[in-house]
């Protein structure tokens, strides 16, 4: 007999998406797939559009991270102009993108995974959710609205508009950083570093509690992906690539990330529309399964030696300590993630101080030099790469996005499965286990729109599937 | 508007209101003149008329709505601006207007410097109930410092207009019809290559949409300024240019 259950839709992630799990003769799940059912095709509908308009265009992939794709699609154009980008320009990039990384994290801790972490995973569904939380834990909610808000009052105070904002141009930024914007950063600094100190605290006292998901939420190898600094700190929008193996040795460093094809792959799927990724060198054949990576907040701060700014360091010397020098677990995105939001407001603190931020010289000018440019940046869940290939106008006659989420579809998939194997019980599909199976794909934060480019909300089904093929069960929440 | 000699003294009563219109003057010039707003969208103060877009449809009584800006005023002209039949063709012709082209506000060069984009919000188009033409256009981008996306074209003949009658370079033309229609540059070459273009711009500034823009300009960034025409025109047609020192 074999077996699939389906969760559909799966809940409290960005997008849309179909769960089902195939049970084995024996009974036990054999195989756990993920899989996107929405379409957005963006590399396609861009084609004959000019290189300029990509910035503001490929926002609009998405309404969570537009920050990130407007950064990765500007450092695009700044290799097809072959133009280096004023030091101001620069700094403001890397403000935009540290507010974008801030907000989307607060979003999914609070507002998508505390319900689970601080409320518990077999909680009454109809209040595991953000509202349940602002009933229980008041004061915790309304610090994750608050670190949100500042993340967006950040992006605002860049790009003048929370959500798709029009600064960031391929040569540089539209505007000038001005001391009014500043001013309205500086003001809540102290209140964000407070209410980010207390969200590690607190997630370090519940996190005893979960001492079964830590270990079947995508405990497993794999090889970490992301930008890090020749010198091994934590890094978000220069630098290269960093590819580091299960052990921590070094697979690749300072990849530039213009030849990102010589080492990852890309597998289309017959039943998603997330191509998978993957590590091109572990590969000999059409799995692409052995060439699984993780991006992420818990692949950064895997990569990194240090995140270079003290609160930070403090949080992942001690994290360390727990869970050694490579987490393993994805269940530790969260914590990774939380890690990163402190760090996010200590370096936006440094930032205000930079005189090099204020200064007038925003953009470099320059016509098509080149006819391919790729440009990367760490979006919240992992390394984005824009790749344009265009013609003697600067038209795009060619487009490739690598999304986070897509990067980590393969690890999303093994996750599931270990997630089935460990609650799924029989031909049943219970509460608790369906959230876990939910939870765990949350772990990773997916934004499903952006990694198919697809359009609208996403609700989510799992179904249970018998090796004859019949299902057993299903259940779909909308 | 070219400038109007002696005292206005056709009677004319626009939304109940008696005025006095000059002789041969258009119902959208006296409009604009006693402060009653009429929307427009291929008229250009100091081009010829077009008369192709049909935003500034007036009821004069007669058995058809007219053209404001391409009707003269006559003595007893009774003229209604709006009413809710004329807002409703309004509305409609913007409707139309973006079923038939790609008009993506989200991500356009021209967005917050449009025409089309000021007429939806204007009549409140919030929905297109025509089905979308989804016409594949191709974007022009053969110039160095100019780009013409005719997915955004209205056709309000602006630019050929003001390349004939103020350049005098004659670039532009309307080729084809119907559907088909589209702005050409010379017999149909790319923008580039025309030698006739002086690289003069003014057919950039001119656009109301995003169609014509500077090239390199990302969402958002373009800015147009029509108002440059007037400008242009009045100061030819009053010889501003002209030293006129030796003359006195
Ligand atoms: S403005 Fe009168 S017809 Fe276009």
């Amino acid at each position: 007999m074999h077996d699939i259950h389906t969760i559909d839709p799966v809940t409290r992630i960005e997008g849309h998406a179909k769960i089902t799990l195939h049970l084995g003769d024996d009974g036990e799940v054999a195989d756990a797939r993920f899989h996107v059912t929405e379409f957005r095709g963006f590399e396609e509908f861009c084609k004959g559009r000019p290189v300029a308009e990509m910035p503001g265009l490929t926002a609009r992939t998405c309404g969570i991270c537009p920050v990130s794709h407007l950064i990765a699609a500007s450092k695009a154009g700044d290799a097809i102009y072959a133009v280096t980008p004023p030091p101001a320009a620069i700094r403001q990039r890397r403000l935009l993108n540290l507010g974008q990384i801030l907000q989307s994290h607060s979003l999914s801790f609070f507002h998508l995974s505390a319900p689970d972490l601080l409320l518990g995973m077999d909680h009454d569904p109809a209040t595991r959710n953000v509202f349940g939380l602002m009933q229980a834990e008041p004061e915790i909610a309304r610090r994750g609205i608050r670190l949100r808000q500042f993340g967006q009052e950040v992006i605002a105070a860049v790009a003048g508009q929370r959500i798709h904002g029009s600064l960031v141009v391929p040569g540089g930024v539209a505007r000038q950083f001005t001391t009014e914007m500043r001013d309205r950063i500086v003001a809540d600094l102290d209140e964000m570093m407070g209410a980010a100190t207390a969200t590690l605290e607190l997630l370090v006292s519940v996190e005893d509690r979960f001492e079964r998901e830590l270990h079947s939420f995508g405990e497993f190898d794999s090889i970490y992906v992301g930008h890090c600094l020749p010198d091994g700190t934590w890094e978000h929008i220069d630098g290269k690539l960093r590819i580091m193996a299960a052990d921590g040795s070094m697979l690749v460093d300072q990849l530039d990330p213009h030849d990102y094809r010589e080492v990852f792959g890309e597998a289309g799927k017959t039943d998603s529309y997330l191509k998978s990724p993957y590590y091109r060198p572990y590969v000999d054949g059409d799995d692409p399964r052995p060439g699984m990576y993780r991006v992420g907040p818990l692949a950064r701060i895997n990569l990194a030696e240090r995140f270079g700014t003290p609160v930070a360091d403090e949080g992942l010397a001690a994290f360390r300590e727990r869970y050694g020098r490579i987490a393993r677990s994805s269940f530790l995105y969260h914590h990774a993630r939380v890690l990163e939001v402190i760090a996010c407001v200590e370096r936006i603190a440094a930032l205000m101080e930079d005189p090099v931020l204020f200064e007038e010289k925003v953009r470099s000018q320059a016509g098509i030099n080149a006819l391919r440019g790729v440009g990367a940046s760490e979006a919240p869940r992992g390394t984005l790469i824009h790749d344009y290939e265009v013609d003697g106008n600067g038209l795009i006659t060619a487009m490739n996005l690598i999304i986070a989420t897509g990067q980590n579809d393969l690890a999303v998939n093994r996750t599931i499965l270990d997630i089935a194997r460990e609650f799924v019980d029989g031909p049943q599909l219970t509460d608790g286990m369906l959230n876990r199976i939910e939870a765990g794909v949350r772990a990773y934060d997916p934004c499903l729109s952006c990694s198919t480019h697809a359009v609208g909300q996403m609700p989510m089904a799992v179904s249970l599937i018998a090796p004859d093929g019949e299902t057993l069960a299903e259940v779909r929440r909308d | 508007m070219s400038p109007r000699n002696g005292r206005p003294n056709v009677p004319v009563t626009i939304d109940g209101q008696d005025v006095k219109a000059f002789e041969g003057e258009s119902i959208l010039e006296l409009a604009r003149r006693v402060g009653v707003p009429i929307p427009t969208l291929c008229h250009l103060e100091g081009l010829s008329i077009h008369g192709g877009c049909r935003l500034c449809l007036v009821d004069t009584g007669d058995h058809k709505l007219k053209p404001a800006c391409a009707t003269e005023v006559t003595a007893e002209l009774d003229v209604t601006t709006t009413n809710a039949e004329i807002r409703e063709h309004r509305r409609r012709i913007v409707e139309l207007l973006f079923a038939e082209g790609n008009h993506i506000c989200a991500f356009c060069v021209s967005s917050g410097s449009c025409e089309l984009q000021d007429l939806a919000t204007e009549h409140h188009v919030d929905h297109i109930h025509y089905e979308l033409g989804y016409e594949r256009h191709d974007v022009d981008a053969s110039h160095p410092k100019y780009v013409l996306d005719r997915d955004r074209c209205v056709l309000c003949t602006r630019c050929v207009r003001v390349c004939d009658e103020v350049e005098g370079a004659h670039v532009w033309d309307v080729a084809m019809r119907g559907n088909e229609a589209r702005i050409v540059a010379g017999m149909d070459i790319p923008w580039g290559e025309s030698s006739a273009c002086t690289w003069c711009g003014k057919c950039v500034v001119v656009c109301p949409t995003g169609a014509l823009s500077f090239k390199g300009r990302a969402t958002g960034e373009m800015r147009h300024d029509p108002e440059l025409v007037a400008f242009l025109a009045r100061a030819r047609d009053e010889g501003e240019w002209i030293d006129r020192r030796a003359e006195a």
